[in-house]
């Protein structure tokens, strides 16, 4: 049975459909990979499912509950975490006290939220710069520390708008392990990702938008020679 | 023993020992002070210091904590003001259960209040919360039950009374008055700013879309901020309606009192739970000499002090003077 079954998901801002009709199901326990060029609707699908952005039709089932057009706090309090693309560190924060806010969505002593926001601190590899504020640390130290931030809530089904985008070449390495790790955990993962080899290394299913629409879904291997996805997505890359 | 079981050990909050031998040091000073001097114009300055620290310490929660800029708060002030004042001349109730009375009709107003307006962001609220202050002056100037413009006149008691909460033979109970609640509040900020609600309070307002996405309902929060506020702005505008026995509509929904709340907060330092305090000490005996060194030449003075000291501190400590303070004092936690 599937964790998440989404089904002709519209969204449309003026005349421009930047979601249209999308359906797909991810199992438990699995990673998605999203693929599509830049404009294909990835992150306004991730908006949609995570009720930033209120979709105009379609449903998002999430372990058999209609998610669809509730309120992000809801959905994330149901077992939904997300990252964002623009990172959005609490700046003014130490590391420690950002996983702390996200430990405090289950938690309510204050010991044991800090117990478990040092354990997902751990897992991330930053626990030595807990006391450093947000706004002091690397890009991709701010990438764990969201994901941090998000693990903390005990998300079931977890959404990163691209987790590698933006960091040095000797950085990817780990966040990629860190993705596989959450797997591990049992955590449900759906990632947006740019980098090819890595959704091909990662994913167990492939997902690739283009303009807005579905245009393949699929194992890793089918969508590389889909011909759809070549034109759309590797041509233009290609053609870059 | 792992990195992370040594980090567990880390006490939750990094409390100086010092730091608090201090504070209690200077709470038994504020408790001996009316024995130590008998001059009844220092303690009106303390009362003062204590009532502004209050006012300040209020607008902080909602415009520091949860980051949202009010510009009426005065009105709680004035409705707290009333309420006590209106109940006992009205039925001789002790203002001791007004103050409680205009506590809880704060509370609600601000909820009432808050629930439309919160869903303003920025400038809009900020704007929103200047007219709805205004027009709280503009009611209680019109509607007769409460004496319309003139206002209440509370009627004197011939001796001190603790019934009526009157006092005409010294200041000193009054001092005690504004210093017990002046403590409490102080303390709750503190307890809250260390509690879940103000871990979320802050992450409101650093960014309220990263809030959401980790379950806070964002104008839940607002809101509850926005009424622990108003709740304690009321018992100061009683204590002050008691202080000075007269309660009117020009002078208990003053703006004066919305903007140097806000004043006094930005001056010690926005979201810090002693910055109010830092603010207050600097700026109420800065405003109230100058009152008496230039004299009857114009009421303005001490405003024009507050105009002068602000922009030196936007110049040059944007983050107030709290801010000045070594870091291990300042934060929460340990940073290493």
């Amino acid at each position: 049975m599937s964790i998440l079954k989404v089904e002709n998901l519209s969204k449309s801002f003026g005349g421009i459909h930047a979601n249209q009709d999308i359906s797909f199901e991810v199992q438990p326990g699995e990673i998605l990979g999203v693929i599509g060029p830049n404009g294909a609707g990835k992150s306004t699908l991730f908006d949609l499912i995570t009720g930033f952005t209120k979709p105009d039709k379609g449903s998002v089932i999430f372990q058999d509950q209609n998610i669809f057009g509730l309120r992000p706090d809801k959905i994330s309090n149901l077992g939904v975490g997300r990252t964002f693309q623009k990172l959005k560190p609490f700046a003014d924060q130490t590391l420690l006290e950002n996983v702390m806010i996200g430990a405090f969505s289950k938690e309510n002593n204050q010991k044991v939220a800090r117990d478990k926001a040092l354990e997902i601190i751990e897992f991330v590899q930053l626990l030595e710069k807990r006391h450093h504020y947000a706004k002091e640390l690397s890009t991709g130290q701010r990438k764990r520390l969201e994901l941090a931030r998000a693990l903390a809530t005990d998300p079931k089904l977890l959404l990163m708008d691209e987790v590698t985008g933006g960091v040095d070449q000797k950085t990817i390495p780990g966040l990629v392990e860190l993705v596989k790790k959450l797997r591990d955990r049992g955590v449900t993962v759906i990632t947006i990702e740019h980098n090819i080899n890595i959704i091909m290394d990662i994913s167990n299913h492939v997902l690739a938008l283009d303009q807005g629409k579905k245009i393949a879904f699929g194992q890793p291997k089918e969508i590389q020679n889909n011909q759809k996805v070549i034109d759309a997505y590797l041509g233009t890359v290609d053609a870059a | 023993m792992s990195d992370l079981n040594l980090a567990k050990q880390e006490p939750v909050f990094n409390t100086n020992k010092s730091m608090v031998y201090v504070l209690f040091g200077f709470l038994g000073f504020l408790i001996l002070f009316p024995v130590l001097s008998p001059s009844q114009f220092l303690l009106h300055l303390m009362i003062m210091i204590f009532m502004h620290a209050v006012i300040s310490q209020s607008w902080n929660i909602i415009g520091g904590f949860s980051g949202q800029i009010s510009l009426g708060h005065g009105a709680f002030f004035g409705i707290g003001a009333y309420a006590s004042s209106f109940f006992y001349v009205e039925f001789g109730l002790t203002p001791w259960i007004g103050i409680i009375i205009g506590i809880l009709i704060c509370a609600v107003i601000a909820i009432l209040v808050g629930i439309p307006m919160l869903r303003l962001s920025g400038h809009y609220f900020a704007i929103a919360t200047l007219l709805v202050g205004i027009s709280f002056q503009v009611v209680f100037q019109r509607w007769d039950l409460v004496g319309a413009a003139s206002g209440l006149w509370i009627p004197l008691t011939s001796e001190d009374s603790y019934y009526a909460m009157q006092f005409h033979s010294s200041k000193a109970p009054y001092y005690y008055l504004f210093l017990i609640f002046f403590v409490i509040i102080f303390f709750i900020t503190w307890l809250i700013s260390r509690s879940k609600l103000g871990y979320r309070l802050r992450a409101v307002r650093d960014d309220a879309q990263a809030a959401q996405s980790l379950g806070i309902d964002v104008a839940k929060h607002k809101i509850i901020a926005f009424a622990i506020s108003a709740m304690m702005m009321a018992p100061m505008g009683s204590l002050f309606a008691q202080y000075i026995l007269i309660v009117d509509p020009d002078r208990m929904f003053n703006f004066e009192i919305s903007i140097i709340a806000l004043l006094i907060s930005v001056l010690g330092g926005i979201g810090y739970v002693w910055g109010p305090l830092v603010g207050t000490i600097i700026l109420i005996p800065l405003a109230e000499y100058a009152r008496i060194f230039f004299g009857g030449t114009g009421g303005a003075v001490d405003l024009m002090v507050y105009g002068i000291v602000l922009m030196i501190i936007c110049v040059f400590k944007p983050s107030g003077i709290i801010s000045l303070l070594p870091n291990h004092i300042l934060h929460r936690e340990k940073k290493r």
